[in-house]
């Protein structure tokens, strides 16, 4: 018989529910970053893109300069990269391996987990954001334009992507997430405006192609920080659109596991 | 142990498409540790699943300490503590990384340092969840069950594939965890575990629970244990008996073989030995057959318990 030596005599309760979104987010950070396929995706290949078509010309991307017209389209490819793929994969894959199911008997509620995941989300964006920002000044980016137009875009292209992303990680197995996520990512790579600008395409396709969320962001953060525009309304609605639709179909049809 | 039960599941019924994973089971379970013993597909997983608020009931009640799992999870989950069967760590993420996590989302988490020390997490280094052996999974997972001071804590299989001096790690910290009043539900189909560790074992076959008590009792419950012994041919059997408890019986099958049965314990033992001392008889060959819970679960479903 074993005597009680009180170590394990219960004392339960939840932590503050701040400290408990702080260090969910935290962790799910440092999970994504340390990813090397991620990254891959997030970071080396949107610097290489900048890099290769501002400095090469390969694809003619209309009167100024080049890098003038990819930033912008860089930016919206790293959001694309992190908000849908990255988070669409990673999320798979804990669903698949019942870490969603493990933590929703924990202390911390699921939409704080959601909460933590999107922290998570936004913050490897702004590294992304920081890192292509500096590249795209030294490769002589002059950006123009109201910051806030490009804050608000940036806020609601993440949660367009966030809500598909979600969606496509609590519906399909992670294996097939895994394959349309990289699928979906290279699709709208070329066909988004990223750096092939939608006039390329004939006009049936245009319409259509315009009405991407991918498009719409790079469209919208190219009006604004090439053009000067102060509040790209079109683009802002149809990213509003796609955001409202993906996270009610998340969050209608995501299964925990 | 008399107490307010932890867990109260009433007329449970749970399907999944046509199939009935729990067929109205009604299990009660008092502070202490209760095993819920079965086969494979017995509907263990379901019902422990049930009462951690992760399955809504088609019918039937769960209260777990006194709520309900499901419209009541954010008061509970901070008083319970999980083990899944399987999984539940990010595939990347370090069993310290983990463990000091989980201890984050709780008010007053064990020590982790000696939490680690305690279940031998410390080997596991820097390497990522998914390089580390089986048994580290399940200590990892165990930890993370018990790391938040939960009043009750649910295993699922907790020694499943582990070696025998990590499932005797195990045990201790279960033992540990009853001493100190935290309650224990556990999974199992392993007889000497429920044996080990249980106050209380509920037997569960085909969605129901078929027989619950002491380990004990579910010993005796079943056919009557047996105690036999080799002797001079003809001895006074009737008088054997009036030194036996009054539930016992005692008889000559051949000729010297004599065979008892009741509540074989050491007493019974006792008695028996210095009974033949009195007649001057030398009991050889004597050998009790007490029930085991492999016995009882083979009498009540006409089953092995690992198909």
């Amino acid at each position: 018989m074993t005597t009680s030596t009180g170590t394990y005599t219960p004392k339960p309760g939840a932590a503050p529910l701040g400290r408990m979104i702080a260090a969910q987010a935290a962790l799910e950070t440092k999970m994504l970053l340390r990813n090397g396929e991620q990254l891959l995706l997030t970071v080396i290949i949107p610097t290489l893109l900048l890099v290769l078509f501002s400095t090469v010309d390969i694809v003619d991307t209309g009167d100024g300069e080049a890098v003038d017209f990819l930033a912008p389209g860089v930016l919206a490819l790293a959001v694309l990269s992190t908000a849908f793929t990255g988070q669409a994969i990673a999320t798979g894959f804990e669903r698949r391996y019942g870490v969603l199911k493990r933590l929703a008997a924990s202390p911390l509620p699921r939409w704080g987990l959601m909460t933590a995941k999107t922290v998570a989300v936004l913050v490897t964006e702004v590294l992304q954001i920081v890192l292509l920002a500096v590249i795209a000044f030294a490769l002589g980016w002059s950006p123009q334009g109201n910051p806030f137009a490009v804050l608000l875009l940036l806020i609601l292209g993440t949660a367009a992507f966030s809500g598909l992303g979600l969606l496509m990680a609590g519906t399909l197995k992670a294996e097939a997430t895994l394959a349309a996520a990289n699928l979906v990512f290279l699709l709208l790579l070329v066909g988004g405006g990223v750096i092939v600008p939608l006039d390329k395409f004939p006009d049936t396709a245009r319409s259509v192609l315009g009405l991407l969320p991918i498009s719409a962001l790079s469209d919208g953060l190219r009006d604004v920080l090439r053009n000067g525009a102060s509040m790209p309304w079109g683009d802002l609605g149809i990213l509003a659109a796609w955001g409202v639709v993906g996270i009610a179909a998340a969050g209608k049809f995501f299964r925990w596991e | 142990m008399r107490s307010e039960p932890v867990v109260q599941v009433q007329a449970l019924v749970k399907r999944y498409g046509t199939k009935t994973a729990v067929d109205g089971l009604d299990l009660v379970a008092r502070a202490g540790v209760t095993a819920v013993l079965g086969p494979n597909g017995a509907g263990k997983t379901t019902t422990v699943e049930t009462c951690e608020g992760y399955r809504r009931p088609d019918s039937g009640t769960v209260r777990v300490l006194g709520l309900d799992p499901v419209r009541q999870a954010g008061e509970l989950r901070p008083r319970i503590g999980v083990m899944l069967q399987s999984g539940g760590v990010y595939s990347g993420a370090r069993a310290d990384e983990m463990l000091r996590h989980v201890a984050k989302l709780h008010a007053h988490p064990l020590d982790v340092d000696a939490l680690i020390e305690r279940l031998g997490l410390g080997s596991c280094g820097r390497t990522a969840y998914r390089r580390l052996s089986g048994g580290q999974q399940q200590r990892l997972a165990l930890a993370m069950a018990v790391v938040g001071r939960p009043e009750l804590v649910f295993l699922d299989e907790p020694t499943a594939g582990l070696d025998p001096q990590a499932r005797r790690a195990t045990w201790d910290l279960v033992r540990d965890m009853r001493t100190d009043g935290v309650s224990v539900i556990l999974t199992t189909h392993h007889m000497d575990e429920a044996e080990q560790l249980a106050d209380d074992v509920a037997v569960i076959d085909a969605g129901r629970v078929i027989a619950q008590g002491s380990p004990e009792e579910l010993c005796r419950g079943g056919a009557e244990n047996t105690l036999r012994f080799t002797g001079r041919p003809g001895l006074d059997v009737a008088s054997l008996l009036k030194a036996l408890p009054a539930d016992s019986s005692a008889a000559e099958l051949t000729p010297g073989s004599y065979r008892v049965n009741g509540k074989v314990d050491p007493q019974l033992l006792a008695t028996v030995t210095s009974w033949c001392a009195q007649h001057g008889v030398m009991p050889d060959r004597i050998s009790v057959e007490r029930h085991t819970l492999e016995d009882v679960f083979l009498e009540l479903t006409g089953k092995e318990l690992r198909s």
